[in-house]
Formats: structure tokens, C-alpha cells, sequence
């Protein structure tokens, strides 16, 4: 299978690493070679921060190279405009606007949200998505989770991006 | 499938490394990227713990090794100039037990206040390293690092950079070895003495040893050749070669593991068999140079790429000898201190002031940025106490009296003690001001213990180190506290004013938690303090 390229990015405490490493861990369930690169530190105080995940056939290089990206994942609006230059020409832009301004009943699932509405154009089965968010988010918050998941991949199809 | 896949952090791959190899004790200091190793070496159950500072952890490490027990030191780049003294020496010694020594570099210094290739550091003092380009790598070469270690009773360095230790990729694992020599002292003083009589014969020693391994590199070292266009052939290190594999996919690739001492029979044989020989390695051009050195054609990479680090776009660039510009991509929001942050007062403070101030690292270096733009220096872990006594000696007494040093608390227990007694010792004729920006943990490393909390590693209670009785008994003329929280008025503002005024030593601890750690910072109390009652209790029983 031909590499597929997602950034993930958004500002420090958004969430950008857990909705990283939810996509990378399913990705690894689904069998395929994976490799997830961020940058921490700094970031975490506010910053633009974004996380490369790659995943299909021997992958190489963790990052993905500029132009690449086959996703881009945007957790908030002002970050949408620095991040454009990772996707490549036809690739999928998801952005908040993808919901509707009041879909979600706890902001806090946003990046799951998006990584749902993401997950309509990535070649993952529900199950490997199901045990990724088990395995990287505490338990009281599954169903939450999930039921954000299911809002982001919803409007996602809505909105004709699968 | 009897072997388990796992997906693994270069850090996390080392910490769990260091588990199955026996790593009987890891130490070490947090910084980013390097962090997560001990952390995780903690919660898969190894005996890891925080030292004040990475000179510190890496001679505890040297004493553990002595006694014959695999030990595993942590530290990033520059943690390795402050442990450097200490490493130079035990390289001439023979440790009894494998000792890991990991630097994890940050080039592209995505949070670093340099971007400097500890390649270097290999060279200089002697020492092999090994250099994986992905988490199966960081797992294989700890294992290989404590065998090479052993079998020569060398340290050996693990070299790690940003895009091994923070990026996650496929590892399977081996069998965790079942069992270990016990630690036992056996008295080996010329081995361990570097007294001139016994350091004479050790750096003869070392030179053989390292000859030795050079010879076991050539021979029977870690690397990887994929045949291709034999055009072009590219060596590379690290996580450059992921880079130029991607890259130059037809091209025939060499990559290897041990980078010092170099397998240089090996790179003869692969520039034989290539009609162009491209080196590509992020940072300086340290591998280039020793292959130019032997007298191989060997291409660099134009000056341009030696600064931030390499990805596939710039490989295929270097590859083309492409200068032109780069893209500059479009600025991202800087990071900054957090909006509750209970110290943000003081730095309006210093600003309304204007104050000089010499920083620190930490958090409180984002004190430079607006709305604030309250610092004036900011150098290296605990610099800011000892610049700021320079700038204090020699400035006119008008601008002296403006010099404050600030420092956060876990970096004053780093290598802020000593800047402190240079104070005592050789106050300026206006005196000093310190103050201690104490938020209870090392925030932006991500929240570690460090002796000033009084927590351990895994957040157990310890003794703890009080800063202001410290300063008192070692000799600093006044010392306050306050409690940021109650800085409604002017009295952190009148006090800074009084202070400066003098000419004494001064230190002013303003304390309150870290708004993100203070959560669990409760958590870990209350349940240190019910296991203090239960220890309690089951005195008085007996």
C-alpha cells in the first residue's frame, strides 16, 4: 500500500499528540507500518504544534515532507493558514468548521471530533479506531469519546469529504 | 507470530531496553527530548531516579557501573557539557558493569538554547557511540551499547536526537535477560584512580581499547547496505538515513551504527564501489571531514543545511546541490507563559521596574517575550546568578543597581547553588539581587521532581532541600519569601525597590505551584502524607 501522509496540528494543550498517537496506534492495529514524529517542549506552552503520522508499507523518514501530507488535520482556525503548505495538491484540508458551532457537548473532544471526520478518508477499520481511543484515553471518557467521534465522522460525510 | 510488535518512542524503546538488558539503576536530569526515558524506565518498573543535575546523575552512574551493575544515564545535549568533566575522566577508567550514557540531541532546537552536535564529544573524549535511526535501532543498540560496554569496561554513548526519542515506530523486542551478576565492589584502584601515575597507562589503555572496537566495527559492527544505482552512493547516520533512503530511493545506501570509533575500511570498500560518494548527516560535518581525512571523495552538504534539521525535502535538495532559498514556512504562534501562570506578576513587576535581568532556562525564559520582554540574558542552566554578578561588577553603579538574576527552582538546585556562594563569596560592591521563581516542580521538561520538592522520581516523598534556610546558612545577608498568590499590592514592587537599594546579598523566593502540575502536585501529597500516617501507626504497634 502506497505511504499515507496525516499532520496533525493546533495549538499546545489542544490535543494535537493524543489525536496523534490515537491515529498512529490504530494505524499499528490495522497491521500497517507506522511512524508518528512531534515536536514537544516549547510547544506545550501555548505554541503552534503540529505531529507527522505515517503509516502503509516500509516507512522511512518520520516526518512528512512539505507538500505531502494527504490529511491535515487543524484544531484551530488560526493555525489553518501556517499548516497549508504540508498538504499536498488535492489533499483533504479538516478544519472545527467542519461541525456545527454547537456539535459538541465538551469542547475538550475536538481533536477526536476531527479525527473522526478524518477517519472517513483514512483506510482504518472501526475496531482498530474503537481500541486506539480505549487504549490512549482514560475510561471515564470513552463513551464521551466515542460519541464525539461518531459527531466528527457524521459531519464529515455530510459535508461530502469521503 | 511469536515475536510482540510494539510501537514505541525512541525513549520508550531505550527504557525498555534498559529493562530487559538489567539496567539496575538509571539516573539522570530532564530535558526534552530525553525525558521520557526514565520516566518510563520508573513505570515499567526499573529503579530510576532524578539527580540535581546531569554531572551529578552521570557520577552516580560511575559508581554503580563500578560495582558491576548495568546503569543507564539520561541527560540532552547540553546536559552533556555539564556532565562533560566527569565524563572525560571515566573513560579512562574500567567500569565493571555496562554504563549507557545517552545524549539526546535537538538539532533544529525545537526547544533548545543551541543546536550543537554532540558527535563532537564522542571524538574528544574518547568514547564509542552508537547512533540508531529508529525505535528497533534505539531498543538493538542499547542492548549492543551495554555488551560493547562490557566487553571493553568502556562508557559508551547513545546518541539520540530529536526525531528518534519523540517519534514512534514499530520495535520487536527480545527477551528480557532472566539473569544478572550481583553487585559486588572489587578494589581496582589504577582502574579507578586517575591520580597522573595510574591516568598515564589508562589513556594507553583507552587508545587500545578503542582501536579494538574500530577493529570489531569493521568487522562485525552494525550497519545496513541496500544495493541500488551504484551513480550514487550516500552514507548516512541517524535519522538521515531514513531521510535519504526516502529520498534517492535508487541510489545504493550505506548506514551504520557505531559512528566512533569508524568502520573506515568498510566506507573505503562502499566508495570503491560508487562513482559519486554524498555524505548526509544533520548538523556538522563531522562524519564528511573523517572520510575526507582518510583521503575518500566524500560530498558534504552545502553550508546552508548544517543549521535545523534535515527531512526528505532537503536531502533531495543537498543531493541536487540546490542553494537556492528555502521556503521559509509561515511563523506559528510562539509558545508563552501560561495564562494563570502565578509568577507572570513578577515579571510585570521586573518590566514596570526596568530592571536588567539576567535569566535562566525554564519557563521563565518566555519571560522575554511580550507583554512582558523582562529579561536580558538567558545563557545556560544557572547562568543567570553568575552573569548577573558580572554585569553588576563592572557596570556604572546606576545600571548596576537595575541587575536582578532570576531563576526557576528546579534549575537553582541544578547548577544555581554555586552561582549562590560565588555571590557570598565575591559579592559586587552594590550587592545582588536572586530571586527564585518557585512553582514546585520542572515545568517545561513536563513536570519532574527535583530536590526542592521533596517527591522522588515516581512522586514518593523524600527530604527536602529548603531554599531559604540554604541561603541563610550559606551566608546570603536577606532573604524573603512570598507567596504569590497575595500579590494584590505593591509589596513584591517595594520590596524588589528596598533590595536594590542596598548593598547586600539579597534572595527573594516568590512561591506557588505551577498552575498545570498543582492537580497532581495535591494528589501526590495526600497520598504521601496517608502512607507517613500508615508508617506511623505501624511504629507505635510495634
Amino acid at each position: 500500500m502506497k505511504v499515507k501522509n496525516v499532520v496533525i496540528a493546533g495549538l499546545g494543550g489542544q490535543g494535537v499528540l493524543k489525536a496523534s498517537d490515537i491515529l498512529a496506534d490504530a494505524a499499528f492495529r490495522a497491521g500497517f507500518d507506522v511512524k508518528k514524529s512531534e515536536l514537544h517542549g516549547m510547544s506545550q506552552r501555548g505554541g503552534s504544534v503540529s505531529s507527522d503520522v505515517r503509516y502503509g508499507e516500509g516507512i522511512l523518514s518520520p516526518m512528512v515532507p512539505p507538500g505531502e501530507a494527504d490529511v491535515l488535520v487543524v484544531l484551530e482556525e488560526t493555525q489553518v493558514e501556517i499548516n497549508r503548505p504540508t498538504l499536498r495538491a488535492g489533499g483533504v484540508l479538516i478544519a472545527p468548521d467542519v461541525l456545527a458551532p454547537e456539535a459538541l457537548k465538551n469542547k475538550k473532544s475536538l481533536n477526536v471530533a476531527l479525527l473522526g471526520a478524518a477517519s472517513t478518508v483514512l483506510d482504518i477499520a472501526d475496531e482498530h479506531w474503537i481500541a486506539a481511543m480505549h487504549a490512549n484515553l482514560a475510561e471515564k471518557l470513552h463513551t464521551l469519546n466515542e460519541q464525539a467521534f461518531e459527531i466528527g465522522r457524521e459531519a464529515a460525510r455530510a459535508r461530502g469529504l469521503s | 507470530m511469536t515475536v510482540e510488535r510494539l510501537l514505541l518512542s525512541g525513549d520508550d524503546a531505550v527504557a525498555l531496553a534498559a529493562l530487559h538488558a538489567g539496567v539496575r539503576l538509571g539516573t539522570g536530569y530532564p530535558g526534552t527530548p530525553s525525558t521520557e526515558i526514565l520516566e518510563t524506565f520508573d513505570q515499567l518498573g526499573g529503579r530510576a531516579q532524578w539527580s540535581p543535575n546531569e554531572k551529578v546523575a552521570l557520577e552516580v552512574g560511575i559508581g554503580s557501573a563500578f560495582a558491576g551493575a548495568r546503569t543507564l544515564v539520561t541527560m540532552k545535549h547540553v546536559g552533556l557539557n555539564v556532565a562533560a568533566d566527569a565524563l572525560f575522566t571515566a573513560a579512562y577508567t574500567d567500569v565493571e558493569g555496562g554504563l549507557v550514557v545517552v545524549s539526546a540531541d535537538d538539532p533544529g532546537m525545537a526547544s533548545s538554547q543551541n543546536e550543537q552536535d554532540n558527535r563532537h564529544y564522542a571524538r574528544a573524549a574518547a568514547l564509542p557511540m552508537l547512533e540508531p535511526s529508529d525505535s528497533q535501532q534505539a531498543y538493538d543498540f542499547t542492548w549492543l551499547a551495554f555488551e560493547i560496554s562490557e566487553r571493553w569496561k568502556i562508557p559508551v554513548i547513545l546518541r539520540l536526537t530529536t526525531r528518534i526519542c519523540h517519534a514512534k515506530t514499530v520495535v520487536r523486542p527480545r527477551p528480557a535477560l532472566q539473569t544478572l551478576p550481583e553487585p559486588h565492589f572489587k578494589r581496582d584502584v589504577p582502574a579507578r584512580v586517575m591520580i597522573p601515575a595510574y591516568a598515564k597507562p589508562a589513556h594507553l589503555r583507552l587508545r587500545r581499547k578503542l582501536a579494538e572496537i574500530a577493529a570489531w566495527n569493521e568487522a562485525e559492527g552494525p550497519f545496513e547496505l541496500h544495493e541500488g544505482d551504484p551513480k550514487l552512493g550516500i552514507v548516512a547516520t541517524g535519522i538521515g538515513a531514513m531521510h535519504a533512503r526516502e529520498a534517492a530511493p535508487d541510489a545504493t545506501h550505506l548506514s551504520f551504527g557505531l559512528t566512533y570509533p569508524l568502520p573506515i575500511e568498510r566506507l573505503r570498500a562502499f566508495a570503491d564501489r560508487v562513482e559519486r560518494l554524498v555524505v548526509i548527516e544533520e548538523g556538522d560535518p563531522v562524519l564528511v571531514d573523517s572520510l575526507r581525512a582518510v583521503g575518500l571523495p566524500a560530498e558534504g552538504k552545502p553550508e546552508m543545511y548544517r543549521f535545523g534539521e534535515l527531512n526528505v525535502e532537503r536531502v533531495r535538495r543537498i543531493l541536487a546541490n540546490d542553494t537556492s532559498p528555502e521556503a521559509v514556512p509561515p511563523k506559528g504562534k510562539p509558545p508563552e507563559l501560561c495564562p494563570g501562570c502565578s509568577h507572570r506578576g513578577v515579571f510585570e513587576t521586573l518590566r514596570d521596574l526596568d530592571c536588567i535581568v539576567s535569566g535562566d532556562i525554564g519557563c521563565y525564559t518566555l519571560g522575554v517575550l511580550p507583554p512582558f520582554s523582562a529579561m536580558d540574558t538567558c545563557v545556560c542552566m544557572g547562568a543567570s546568578i553568575g552573569v548577573g554578578l558580572g554585569l553588576r561588577h563592572v557596570l556604572p553603579e546606576e545600571q548596576a543597581r537595575r541587575v536582578v538574576s532570576v531563576i526557576g527552582d528546579s534549575t537553582f538546585v541544578h547548577s544555581g547553588l554555586t552561582g549562590l556562594a560565588e555571590m557570598v563569596y565575591n559579592p559586587p560592591p552594590t550587592g545582588h539581587l536572586v530571586l527564585i521563581l518557585d512553582n514546585g516542580t520542572t515545568a517545561m521538561t513536563g513536570q519532574q521532581e527535583h530536590p526542592g520538592t521533596g517527591r522522588l522520581l515516581d512522586h514518593s516523598a523524600t527530604n527536602l532541600l529548603n531554599f531559604e534556610e540554604t541561603a541563610r546558612a550559606m551566608g546570603v545577608q536577606n532573604v524573603h519569601v512570598i507567596d504569590t498568590t497575595s500579590l494584590k499590592d505593591d509589596s513584591l514592587r517595594d520590596l524588589i525597590t528596598n533590595l536594590l537599594a542596598c548593598n547586600e546579598t539579597s534572595l527573594i523566593v516568590t512561591r506557588q505551584p505551577c498552575v498545570l502540575a498543582a492537580p497532581k502536585i495535591r494528589l501526590y501529597e495526600k497520598a504521601n502524607a496517608e502512607q507517613r500516617a500508615a508508617t506511623c501507626a505501624a511504629d507505635l504497634v510495634d
